[in-house]
């Protein structure tokens, strides 16, 4: 479970390239699954067509959930890019983790913190960007007074909160299934009795796992666009 | 590893924070970077290619839907019109066929009656006339035998006779007595 993280360094700045190929898989296959699941489009849907409208129409129903459709039409495509996103990037590590020469290649990106704390972060930003943006300064710095000007301090402390949980309850979930995946993994690897052991667990587990990263990124989305609501909606 | 990062994190508010931040064993700054570049270009590019085009139809489908649903409003109600005025002229036609037949049924009945009124006449003109024709046959015949008889009479009486009796002288006489001979018979 201790493997080292591949690195190089470029302009004086660290990568990890294992982070880099996960993102860029995980890219590629959202961006394949949306762009052929949307070709020849009908009025009459068909196939992927469906199903893609339903994810939409899924995370239409979180916003709307939240806030009013007028304000939260915009958060749609971000929504649905998100949800696609983290659902994939989830379950990217759940077949198979790749180590070579000691350096963890393939894996979940979504079970590095690196990740899900630079994912939540920009979530986090967006919603201040467009507190600003929607409410003026003014009205921006007026939801820090409210319901009670003495409950700013808390506020204040929620939106580190709000970042620290939103990221790292995607990487717990994510990394805890992925550790214990490997575990079953290397236990089936022992022996023939071990892999009798091991097989049903790891089934079970693997299915969990799929359940769990599901249910992740779907809460992910949901926060997101809760604390969206918070900062745009000057109704809650 | 992951978890010494986030203690590195907190436990480094010193000089060197930055510098342990952008360290492989601490924070990789590039990760970072590389994160939101690729989720911006993947929402840049699936909102240009995939959603974009796939927003456009739903809505367009949401339009189609509304439209065929208000259409189908009105030629609803058009039909329901349609369909009331059917009714009201059918009533209408109904009525006036019965009125026609009713028409029809009580001309029939009168001119049964006048037919039939007039044939009765007619019968009744037909039987009186045949009954003068037969009154003025009888009277011819009567009439006509009277004479044969006057005639046959005379004659008879002149062979008893035996001598010529004036028809002329005696008539008068001869009819008398037939008139009698009727009225005693």
């Amino acid at each position: 479970m201790n493997h080292e993280n591949p690195s190089f360094e470029l302009f004086g700045i660290y990568f990890n390239p294992a982070n880099i190929m996960m993102l860029f898989i995980t890219c590629l296959i959202v961006f394949l699954i949306a762009f052929f699941s949307t070709r020849n489009l009908k009025m009459k849907p068909t196939g992927m067509q469906n199903f893609m409208e339903w994810v939409m129409d899924f995370v239409k129903g979180i916003i709307k959930n939240n806030m009013d459709w007028r304000t939260g039409g915009r958060f749609h495509v971000l929504g649905i890019t998100l949800i696609m996103f983290v659902f994939v990037a989830n379950m990217l590590g759940l077949p198979m983790a790749v180590v070579w020469k000691g350096e963890l290649w393939w894996k979940s990106p979504t079970a590095d913190p690196v990740i899900t704390m630079t994912l939540a972060t920009m979530v986090v930003v967006l919603t201040h960007f467009y507190g600003v943006k929607m409410l003026g300064a003014k009205g921006y710095f007026k939801t820090y007074l409210q319901p009670m000007p003495f409950l700013a301090p808390l506020k204040i402390i929620e939106e580190f909160a709000n970042t620290l949980t939103l990221g790292l309850r995607l990487y717990g979930n994510i990394f805890a299934g992925e550790i214990l995946i490997g575990l079953l993994a290397s236990l089936g690897a022992t022996s023939a009795f071990g892999l009798a052991g091991a097989l049903i667990p790891a089934l079970a587990w693997q299915g969990f796992s799929i359940f769990i990263g599901a249910i992740q990124a779907f809460i992910f989305v949901m926060l997101t666009m809760v604390y969206m609501a918070h900062k745009v909606d000057t109704d809650h | 590893m992951f978890g010494e990062s986030f203690v590195l994190l907190s436990a480094s508010a010193d000089a060197g924070f930055l510098a342990k931040l952008n360290d492989p064993a601490g924070l990789n700054l590039g990760d970072i970077i590389v994160t939101v570049l690729f989720f911006s270009i993947l929402m840049i590019l699936l909102k240009k290619f995939a959603w974009g085009p796939l927003m456009g139809v739903m809505d367009q489908r949401a339009e189609l839907i509304a439209t065929e649903i208000e259409a189908a409003e009105k030629s609803r109600l058009a039909s329901e019109q349609l369909l009331e005025e059917q009714r009201a002229l059918l009533k209408e036609a109904r009525e006036n066929a019965q009125s026609i037949v009713d028409n029809a049924k009580k001309q029939g009945e009168a001119q049964r009656e006048e037919l039939v009124v007039a044939a009765r006449a007619e019968v009744n003109r037909m039987k009186e006339s045949a009954a003068i024709e037969i009154a003025m046959e009888k009277e011819k015949a009567v009439a006509a035998v009277r004479e044969e008889f006057v005639s046959l009479s005379i004659l008879a009486a002149s062979k008893v006779l035996g001598k010529e009796i004036s028809e002329e002288d005696n008539r008068a006489l001869i009819e008398e007595t037939i008139v009698k001979a009727g009225e005693g018979r």
